[in-house]
């Protein structure tokens, strides 16, 4: 088909460019722009520093959906990185494509490099793990959604950093009384909404362990409880309580501009907001619906892992799990955590930047890894594998957003979202059989 | 029999015809076959698991609400940029038409918006009416109107229909004009002579008499819409909010590229292909021929 062949001829061209040398080179594809490109740079530079035999070079894709979708197509023609990042939605892709991939877990026992999956935070690689707990992908940037406030403004509406939803509204009301222009905004709405308030309440998005155990699984997450919160969240909306400013980080501006005052998204903004915000501004965790639970459980992260695709030489295998192990490294991932904002993957880095003080400076940067790390997870809250989940977001994206226009109620969209959802896993599980 | 005594066989010709050939065949009709065939299939994006299934990607395409209405709303869409990037240019043209003094530079500064790329012309818009930062956002809340095209389906189409319509004027424009000055300028001094006013001139001379013009660009403006509006709707709305933006090729791109349907978005391709087909085919046989005056 069209779009195939101009796939292929793109990563011809890509990879036509690189050369042979002494040294084994390994390809790493990555989808990081900007300062955070920069970032991996100095990794892959770093790493390469420590030793001669091997060279990683990282090449930018473009964002998530292009990165994959040209490891895919440079998979096809049989010309595919060793490594490339892929966002957490296109896990269940990444793994249905036996034969494709080389589990994490199974790569490093293979190059006999040292592996102890005990060092990693547990709600970060059980994300990416089997049923039976085999690590099929290595974290990199992972973050988790929190309550980011606006603390001079909450201070001048005379109300606390919200705890529950009750306390939300509270504080919204009191914002808007206060002269604010809105009172709540969140952006990544199907995460951080529907993914992360499941889980946060223990409650399934779907049946079969959220997809865990098997690609024959169904949504389950129009449920009164998600159906009240976001028919309250709605309902918000007429007073300007609850302003829906766009899908992803755009309504990002609504709160570094100072209209809204608390904002929910994830905690890898702290970049950002730290830059933009010319107010005192914090984060604190996500809030809990008391009618739907008496605690959080722990919520889920986003953001990407690294896969290793199969079909090259045993040496080089065996470069990238020595790279693998460095990147790995407690120095590393303080270092990667403190500077993004992105949670680190191992416990050692946590204690590490914690011994460096860095919490203590900048209050409120552990939220993220204390909201992950706050229960054991369950098969609801350990994350979720639903094929065509690209897709499927997009659809929760376009109900809610149907949702926050008034064209539906919270039951019409969410049953909706759940029946375009299932034909899609209906299509995909038919795809990969 | 005779012929051959006549014309001697050479292999010039052929020669001579290979490149158009070879460039049509690797370009054009072997993607396209491609295209067919993959509509065909059902396959993960790795391409490891095939399925052959003859029309059924074309069945759940036709089965599916949300294909239909993205049909209805690109028809909407193509219409709405036609008339007004049409109605704009003529009006313009028919300025520029009376225009002594300076025209070629009023000439050259409408001719720009079409030398912007569609995916800036886009941004152009984006920053012109985000809800957030934008000036008209801006000024529109001064009247009391609120503007939020992130959630307002019907405001997202309007200016994404605004953007692409905007960066097709001076191509229209230009069309127009050189069809106005075409006209015979005896033509219209009779009018003028009969007493009629410039605007009852354009309306019952001028009009008419641009009519091949205005069909050729009616065509030329559809396919624009059709299929070049990509960049401008990837830029401003990514076919969002609640897909009320999303037209045919954004959704081939969106089923293909994100979701990595590939079966599905090639069964899409190839009814645009048809659909281009059926276009060309009513150009060629009847507005081509047919418009008279």
């Amino acid at each position: 088909m069209a779009l195939r062949t101009l796939l292929l001829a793109t990563t011809a061209l890509t990879l036509g460019a690189n050369s042979a040398s002494a040294q084994t080179e390994i390809q790493w594809w990555h989808a990081m722009g900007g300062t955070n490109g920069e970032r991996v740079d100095k990794i892959a530079t770093d790493f390469n520093a420590t030793q001669t035999e091997y060279k990683v070079v990282p090449v930018y894709k473009g964002n998530y959906t292009e990165t994959m979708t040209a490891a895919i197509a440079a998979f096809r023609a049989g010309q595919q990185p060793h490594l490339v990042q892929v966002f957490e939605v296109g896990t269940a892709t990444m793994m249905a494509a036996k034969g494709a991939i080389y589990p994490v877990e199974q790569l490093m026992a293979d190059a006999g490099e040292p592996f102890d999956k005990s060092d990693y935070l547990p709600a970060v690689i059980s994300y990416y793990q089997t049923p039976e707990g085999e690590l099929l992908s290595m974290p990199f940037n992972s973050s988790t959604p929190v309550m980011w406030y606006n603390a001079d403004a909450l201070e001048a509406a005379g109300v606390e950093p919200p705890k529950t939803w009750d306390d939300v509204k509270t504080a919204a009301k009191a914002l808007v009384d206060n002269g604010m222009a809105c009172g709540l905004s969140f952006g990544w709405q199907s995460w951080v909404m529907v993914e992360n308030f499941s889980s946060w309440h223990n409650l399934p998005m779907g049946t079969k362990e959220n997809g865990f155990a098997g690609f024959d699984t169904e949504f389950t997450f129009n449920n009164d409880q998600v159906i009240n919160r976001l028919a309250d969240i709605a309902s918000m909306g007429a007073d300007k309580q609850f302003v829906y400013g766009g899908r992803r980080g755009d309504s990002l501006p609504l709160f570094t501009n100072g209209e809204c005052g608390m904002w929910m998204n994830s905690s890898a903004y702290y970049g950002s907001i730290k830059s933009q915000a010319t107010f005192n501004f914090g984060q604190t965790m996500l809030p809990l619906d008391t009618d739907v639970a008496d605690a959080p459980q722990n919520s889920i992260i986003g953001g990407a892992t690294l896969w290793a695709l199969a079909g090259h030489e045993d040496e080089e295998y065996k470069g990238l799990a020595k790279f693998l192990t460095y990147m790995s490294s407690a120095d590393v991932q303080a270092w990667w955590h403190q500077e993004t904002g992105y949670v680190p993957i191992t416990k050692a880095a946590a204690e590490l930047s914690k011994s460096q003080g860095f919490y203590e400076a900048n209050p409120g940067t552990d939220t993220a890894i204390k909201q992950l790390s706050l229960n054991e997870p369950t098969p609801n809250s350990r994350g979720i594998r639903f094929g065509n989940f690209v897709q499927v977001r997009d659809v929760i994206n376009e109900e809610m957003e149907a949702l926050w226009g008034g064209e539906k109620t919270a039951k019409e969209a969410m049953d909706t979202a759940v029946k375009r959802g299932n034909e899609l896993l209906r299509r995909f599980e038919r795809s990969v059989k | 029999m005779l012929k051959r005594v006549h014309f001697q066989s050479s292999i010039l010709p052929y020669l001579l015809v290979a490149p158009q050939i070879v460039i049509t065949l690797v370009f054009f009709i072997w993607p396209a076959s491609q295209a067919v065939y993959q509509s065909f299939l059902i396959e993960d994006a790795f391409g490891l698991s095939t399925e052959f299934v003859w029309f059924e990607n074309f069945e759940y395409l036709f089965g599916d609400e949300l294909y239909l209405d993205s049909f209805l709303r690109t028809l909407f869409f193509s219409a709405a940029v036609a008339f007004m990037s049409m109605s704009f240019a003529l009006i313009l043209a028919g300025f520029a038409d009376r225009v002594v003094r300076g025209a070629t530079t009023y000439r050259t500064l409408l001719i720009w918006p079409y030398a912007v790329a569609p995916v800036l012309a886009g941004a152009l818009w984006v920053f012109m009416f985000n809800p957030t930062l934008g000036i008209f956002p801006y000024f529109l809340g001064f009247l009391g109107y609120d503007w939020n095209h992130y959630l307002n389906g019907n405001q997202a189409m309007l200016l994404v229909i605004m953007a692409a319509a905007w960066k097709q004027v001076a191509y229209n424009f230009l069309f127009y004009l050189a069809a106005m000055q075409a006209i015979p300028r005896s033509i219209i001094e009779a009018g003028a002579i009969d007493g009629a006013r410039p605007l009852r001139r354009f309306w019952t001379l001028i009009f008419p008499l641009v009519s091949p013009t205005t069909f050729f660009l009616l065509v030329i403006n559809a396919v624009y819409a059709f299929f070049d509006t990509f960049g401008i709707i990837h830029a401003v709305t990514q076919g969002g909010p609640a897909n009320s933006t999303t037209i045919l090729v954004y959704k081939v791109f969106n089923d293909g590229f994100v979701g990595l349907d590939l079966g599905g978005s090639a069964a899409q391709s190839v009814i645009l292909m048809f659909l281009v087909i059926v276009m060309t085919f009513i150009q060629f046989r009847y507005i081509e021929n047919k418009v008279e005056y």
